[in-house]
C-alpha cells in the first residue's frame, strides 16, 4: 500500500512536469533549427535587414518586426477601451437582460476560430475600408479592427478577474463618502485592480502578435515597412504561415528564425504578465 | 456646481460604456449573420456526408468531418490525463513552493506560445524528427501540447471547489491519498473537468495555423493514425484564400460555427448547472 502510493506520488509528479517539458522541447526545436541561419547571415542582417528575397538569399525581417507592432497597437487602441468598458460594464453596471446577452458574447467571440474571423474581415471589413478609405483594402487597419475584437475576452476576463477580487470595503468607502458610481469605479476601483488590468492587456497584446490566420487573410501580405495604417503588410507570423508549406532549406531555416524572435517577442510578454500579476499578490 | 460636473461626467461615461457593450454585441452578431445567412443555404445532406470533387468546388466535406474529429480526440486522449494529473498533483500533492511554482511558470508561458510556434514545434518534432509524417498522429499531439493549459487550469478550478469536507471524511475512514482522489475528489470535481475539455475540443476544432503544418491538407478519407488530413478549418481556409469556392466556403465556414456554437453551449450550460448545484 506504502509502496503504491509512494510510485503514484512519483508518477503524477512526472505527468505535471510535462508542460514545463513541452516548453523545453519547443524552445530547443525551434532554436535548433533556426540558430544556424541567424549564425550563418548575421544577427544584425537578420533582424536589421530589410530585404526579404529567400530566392537571392537575403532574408531581413525588420519590415515584419515593425509592420508585427503597428498591427498589435492598432488592435489595442481598439481593445483596450472596448475591454475595459466591457469589463466595467459586466462587473459593475450590469442590466441584468444585457449583460445576459453581452456574456455569451464575449465567450462566444473567444471561440469562434480565427480563419472565421479573418474571413469575414475579407469578405466584410477589406471592401469597406478599400471603398471609404481608399488604398487596397487588404491593409494594417483591417487587421488591426480584427485583431482588436479577437482580443477582447482575453482583456475582459483577466480584468474582470481582478476587478471581482477588490474587497468590498474599496467600493462601501468611496460610496460611504459621496462618491458618485462613476468616480468610484474609475479612482478607486480600477486603479485599485491596475496590476490585473495591466497584464491582462500585456496578455492580449501577446494573443495579437501571435495571430496569424486570420491576419494571412485581411493584410495583403506585402513585404515592405509601412508607413500608413491604409498599407498592406507582412507580419512575422503571416511570414511563417505563408512561406512554410513550399519552403526548404535555408529559406525554411529563416522561417524558424522568423519563428525566434517571434518566440522571444512573446516570452518577454509572458514575463512580464506573471511579473505584473505576482505583484499584486504580494 | 461641482455636484452637478460629476453627475455630467457619470452620464457620459454611461452612455459610453453602453455604447462600447452594445458594439461589442453587434459585431459579434454581424460575423455570426454573415457567414450563416450565406453558408446555411448550402448545408445539405450530400454536404455533410458527400466526398469533395474537383478540390473542394464541388460534392461534400466529410473527410475534413472525419479528420477534424479524429484528431479533436487524438488531442483530448494525450492532453486530458496529463492535464488533469497535473491538476491533482499541484492541487493534492504539494504545497505551493518551487515546484508548484515551476509548473505554474510552464504553464502559463504554454498558454502564451502562439499557434504557429506551436506548428513550426509539431512540423520539427512531430512530423520530421519522430518521423511520423504529416499525419492524424502529429496534428493531434501538437494540439495536446496546445490546449493542455485550459486543461491544467480549469481542472485544477474544479478540484479546488470540491469541499474540504470530502478529504477529510475520506481520510479520516483510513482512505489514502490516492483513494481520497479517485473515489471523493475526483468524482465530485468530474463536471467541472468536463467543461474544460469540451472548451478544448472547441479550441481544437477552430485552429488552423498548428494544423496545417502538421497534419497536412489531404482531402483523402483517413484510413489510420498516420494518415494525413485536411481539418474542416483548414478546408475552409485554402477554400477561402485561394479562391477555389466562395459557395462551399460560406457552407464549411458556417458548419464551423453551428459546430462552435453547440459546443460552446453545452460547456456553458454544464458550467451553470455545476455552478448552480454547488451553491
Amino acid at each position: 500500500m506504502e509502496i503504491k502510493e509512494k510510485i503514484i506520488e512519483k508518477l503524477l509528479l512526472l505527468v505535471a512536469l510535462s508542460s514545463i517539458t513541452i516548453l523545453g522541447l519547443i524552445t530547443f526545436f525551434i532554436f535548433e533549427e533556426g540558430i544556424p541561419l541567424i549564425l550563418k547571415i548575421g544577427p544584425r542582417a537578420f533582424i536589421l535587414g530589410q530585404r526579404w528575397v529567400p530566392s537571392q538569399g537575403s532574408y531581413g525581417i525588420l519590415p515584419m518586426i515593425v509592420s508585427s507592432f503597428w498591427v498589435t497597437f492598432g488592435a489595442l487602441a481598439l481593445g483596450i477601451p472596448l475591454g475595459l468598458a466591457c469589463t466595467i460594464f459586466l462587473c459593475e453596471w450590469t442590466p441584468p437582460a444585457v449583460a445576459m446577452i453581452l456574456r455569451p458574447a464575449i465567450h462566444l467571440l473567444a471561440a469562434i476560430p480565427s480563419v472565421i474571423y479573418g474571413f469575414w474581415g475579407l469578405v466584410v471589413l477589406v471592401p469597406l475600408v478599400r471603398n471609404y478609405l481608399g488604398g487596397p483594402g487588404l491593409s494594417i487597419l483591417s487587421g488591426s479592427l480584427i485583431l482588436g475584437f479577437m482580443i477582447l475576452p482575453t482583456i475582459i476576463s483577466i480584468s474582470e478577474d481582478s476587478l471581482k477580487a477588490l474587497p468590498p470595503t474599496y467600493r462601501q468607502g468611496a460610496l460611504a463618502l459621496g462618491a458618485t458610481h462613476w468616480q468610484t469605479i474609475w479612482r478607486v476601483l480600477i486603479p485599485a485592480a491596475r496590476s490585473g488590468i495591466v497584464a491582462s492587456i500585456i496578455l492580449g497584446m501577446g494573443r495579437a502578435l501571435g495571430e496569424t490566420m486570420a491576419m494571412i487573410m485581411v493584410l495583403g501580405n506585402a513585404v515592405k515597412m509601412p508607413s500608413s495604417f491604409l498599407d498592406s503588410a507582412r507580419t512575422l507570423t503571416t511570414n511563417i504561415g505563408i512561406e512554410m508549406g513550399y519552403a526548404s532549406g535555408d529559406h525554411r531555416q529563416a522561417l524558424f528564425a522568423t519563428g525566434i524572435i517571434l518566440f522571444l517577442i512573446i516570452m518577454i510578454l509572458n514575463f512580464l504578465a506573471i511579473f505584473v500579476s505576482r505583484r499584486r499578490v504580494d | 456646481m461641482a455636484r452637478r460636473t460629476r453627475y455630467w461626467t457619470q452620464r457620459i461615461a454611461k452612455v459610453l460604456i453602453w455604447a462600447a457593450a452594445l458594439s461589442t454585441i453587434a459585431v459579434m452578431v454581424l460575423i455570426l449573420v454573415q457567414i450563416l445567412r450565406e453558408g446555411i443555404p448550402v448545408l445539405s445532406f450530400h454536404f455533410f456526408l458527400g466526398s469533395p470533387r474537383d478540390m473542394g468546388r464541388g460534392g461534400g466535406i466529410l473527410p475534413t468531418i472525419v479528420g477534424t474529429f479524429a484528431l479533436t480526440a487524438v488531442a483530448i486522449f494525450f492532453a486530458a490525463p496529463l492535464g488533469v494529473g497535473t491538476a491533482i498533483f499541484l492541487r493534492e500533492y504539494t504545497k505551493e513552493g518551487r515546484i508548484s511554482r515551476l509548473i505554474r511558470f510552464g504553464t502559463d508561458c504554454l498558454a502564451g506560445v502562439p499557434s504557429i510556434i506551436f506548428g513550426l514545434f509539431g512540423f520539427v518534432f512531430f512530423v520530421i524528427y519522430l518521423n511520423m509524417g504529416w499525419s492524424i498522429l502529429s496534428g493531434g499531439l501538437t494540439l495536446a501540447a496546445m490546449i493542455l493549459p485550459t486543461i491544467i487550469s480549469t481542472a485544477e478550478e474544479a478540484i479546488k471547489a470540491t469541499p474540504g469536507s470530502y478529504r477529510e471524511v475520506s481520510y479520516s475512514l483510513g482512505g489514502t491519498k490516492w483513494q481520497t482522489v479517485t473515489r471523493a475528489i475526483l468524482p465530485s470535481a468530474l463536471p467541472g473537468i468536463f467543461t474544460g475539455i469540451i472548451l478544448s475540443v472547441g479550441r481544437s476544432i477552430g485552429e488552423t495555423a498548428a494544423v496545417i503544418l502538421t497534419a497536412g491538407s489531404s482531402l483523402l478519407m483517413p484510413t489510420s493514425l498516420f494518415s494525413p488530413i485536411r481539418t474542416m478549418s483548414v478546408h475552409f481556409y485554402i477554400l477561402a484564400r485561394e479562391g477555389i469556392s466562395m459557395e462551399m466556403a460560406y457552407g464549411t465556414g458556417a458548419a464551423l460555427i453551428l459546430l462552435v456554437l453547440f459546443i460552446n453551449t453545452l460547456a456553458h450550460w454544464l458550467i451553470n448547472r455545476y455552478i448552480h448545484r454547488r451553491t
